[in-house]
């Protein structure tokens, strides 16, 4: 446990060395402000909740998420850190879950710094706080299995960028499995079962149960197997590849 | 008494490397080396690049798994136990990475605390660590804008902090100027009694300086293994001599040819002037016959050198025939 509370640790202030952090933290709050208050009618609706604002997140995150995740293995792979870490008297279990927890953490303070909002709704009326509170547990689970995706693509190549548009295309294939653009391109040729599993993995429907007030361990179970999923798949990607 | 072991690492053998193999797809990198290395020793990995240097260094230090074989540092496997025996190095990687946006003293920090220590003994490791390599003036800039040799002292710094057993050393002092590659061969030197040391490095004069043997490896292969000195009996140049004459100044060269060990005699490579050199017949002495012979034939000689030997042409030898 200690390795992976100094690998966090390095990782947290290696965040807030660069611009990134920064840069990160102020876009999220001005759009998810804005998304929230123009597009979601946030005024408009007459009601004291804070649906319009949690809607936009898996849009949000489908850009942003990437950026947090891309360095994550992509940078150590580049300036041939990887082979310090590795060397260390630390496990990959450790390394893994230590870098991917630093980038969960980060993505969670940020979502801290949205508590405005929620602040703003209780003052001008009687929203259903039970509902906020587990939209904002939803949403931070659901960045943590764009984050595990990220982690795991990263591990696979040394150009960021690389990373940032591979993570961005697998999160949107996950966000929206659940809908047409997904599903028409399978249901000619799969069976029902497999197209009902697909469906299954869309993080839109399992996010929008639970900001909707449908409250179902079962989609918390849900993004907890994705995040251990792609951590473990992290693992075994990044000893695959290390030494290319 | 009877012995008891044939295959158990002696006590003071500390790094044994046994039947290293690695393949890159159908690459064969690394092929079928062995060696160990004792306490108070210092290894000189020698080889053209691409030859393995790095991948078996690599592979002791527990970053690549080999194709088959493996190494033991201090008694641990590297492959059964990883931790263990990476416990044990310190281990400088290839171009010394570090992390870039950090300070030294921040990366120091992170290195103290992932190995374990915690409050005053961390202070006190990284101060010692930094001593060693003389950080103090850098140690809050980051890393990305030193200079290469500071960099490279950060990685060792790193490697040192510990104060491991076995030190693993890729290329120490690659980058740095003539002082700083004194700076770090005095501290090897320093640290080398109490630890086994392997450095690679292309430079044969660090063999000199350092290194209490040499391995020299190609393609994979381990092509020669001894001291410093047996390996320079190796060379043409062991026990040639080095004469200067200055008068007359014809003839000479004819008449060192006719001695009866003298194998060939060629201009010296080392300056413009008229010096000789006169490579002997299967490196035995003749200096004594090419001082009789000047004597006898009343040369007016500037110079008279034995040499040593050349580790380059060793080098060039034994990689050379191994391509």
């Amino acid at each position: 446990m200690g390795h992976i509370a100094v690998i966090v640790r390095r990782e947290l202030a290696s965040y807030f060395a660069t611009p990134l952090a920064y840069v990160f933290i102020v876009i999220f709050l001005a759009l998810a402000g804005s998304l929230a208050f123009f597009v979601g009618n946030f005024f408009d609706r007459g009601q004291a909740d804070l649906q319009p604002f949690f809607t936009f997140h898996p849009w949000l995150y489908l850009v942003l998420i990437p950026a947090l995740a891309m360095r994550l293995w992509a940078e150590e792979r580049k300036s041939g850190t990887i082979e310090l870490l590795l060397t260390l008297p630390i496990s990959m279990t450790e390394a893994v879950i230590g870098k991917f927890l630093a980038s969960w953490a980060f993505a969670g303070i940020a979502l801290i710094l949205t508590v405005p909002f929620w602040i703003t709704v209780n003052y001008l009326g009687h929203p259903d706080n039970g509902v906020i509170l587990a939209s904002y547990i939803a949403s931070f689970l659901m960045a943590g299995a764009f984050l595990a995706i990220g982690a795991c693509l990263s591990a696979l190549t040394k150009n960021q960028v690389i990373a940032f548009v591979v993570t961005a295309a697998a999160c949107f294939v996950f966000t929206v499995s659940g809908s047409p653009i997904v599903l028409g391109f399978i249901k000619g040729w799969a069976p029902e079962a497999v197209l009902a599993t697909v469906a299954g993995f869309s993080f839109l429907t399992h996010f929008n149960a639970i900001i909707r007030g449908v409250i179902d361990l079962r989609d918390a179970v849900f993004f907890l197997s994705v995040i251990a999923f792609f951590l473990y798949a992290n693992a075994i990607i990044v000893d695959l590849k290390k030494a290319d | 008494m009877p012995s008891k072991k044939t295959d158990a690492a002696q006590p003071d053998e500390m790094i044994s490397v046994r039947h290293l193999t690695r393949h890159f797809g159908s690459i064969l990198a690394v092929d079928d080396v062995s060696l160990t290395v004792r306490r108070g020793e210092v290894l000189g990995f020698l080889g053209p690049n691409g030859a393995g240097k790095s991948t078996t260094m690599k592979m002791i230090t527990g970053f690549l798994a080999p194709s088959s074989g493996t190494a033991v540092v201090c008694g641990a496997d590297i492959t059964d136990d990883p931790i263990a025996a990476k416990r044990q190095i310190g281990y400088l990687p290839e171009g010394a990475p570090c992390y870039p946006d950090m300070t030294p003293s921040a990366f120091l920090r992170f290195m103290a605390h992932i190995r374990g220590f915690r409050g005053a003994e961390a202070r006190e490791r990284i101060r010692t660590a930094i001593e060693r390599t003389a950080l103090e003036s850098v140690l809050t800039q980051p890393i990305d804008t030193l200079s290469k040799g500071f960099k490279r002292r950060v990685g060792l710094a790193q490697a040192l902090l510990h104060d491991p057993p076995v030190l693993i050393l890729d290329e120490p002092t690659d980058g740095l100027d003539p002082n700083q590659k004194h700076e770090v061969r005095k501290l090897i030197n320093v640290l080398a009694p109490e630890k086994a040391i392997i450095i690679s490095t292309h430079l044969l004069e660090e063999v000199d300086a350092v290194c209490s043997r040499a391995v020299v490896i190609a393609n994979g292969r381990v092509v020669a293994d001894g001291t410093p000195g047996e390996l320079a009996q190796r060379s043409r140049h062991h026990n040639a001599v080095r004469i200067e004459v200055t008068r007359p100044t014809t003839g000479v060269e004819a008449a060192l040819a006719r001695l009866p060990g003298v194998l060939a005699v060629e201009p010296a490579d080392d300056d413009e002037g008229a010096a000789l050199m006169v490579f002997p017949r299967d490196g035995r002495s003749i200096v004594a016959d090419v001082a009789d012979l000047a004597r006898a034939e009343r040369w007016d000689v500037a110079g008279l050198r034995v040499e040593r030997g050349r580790l380059d042409d060793v080098f060039r030898t034994v990689t050379a025939t191994a391509a």
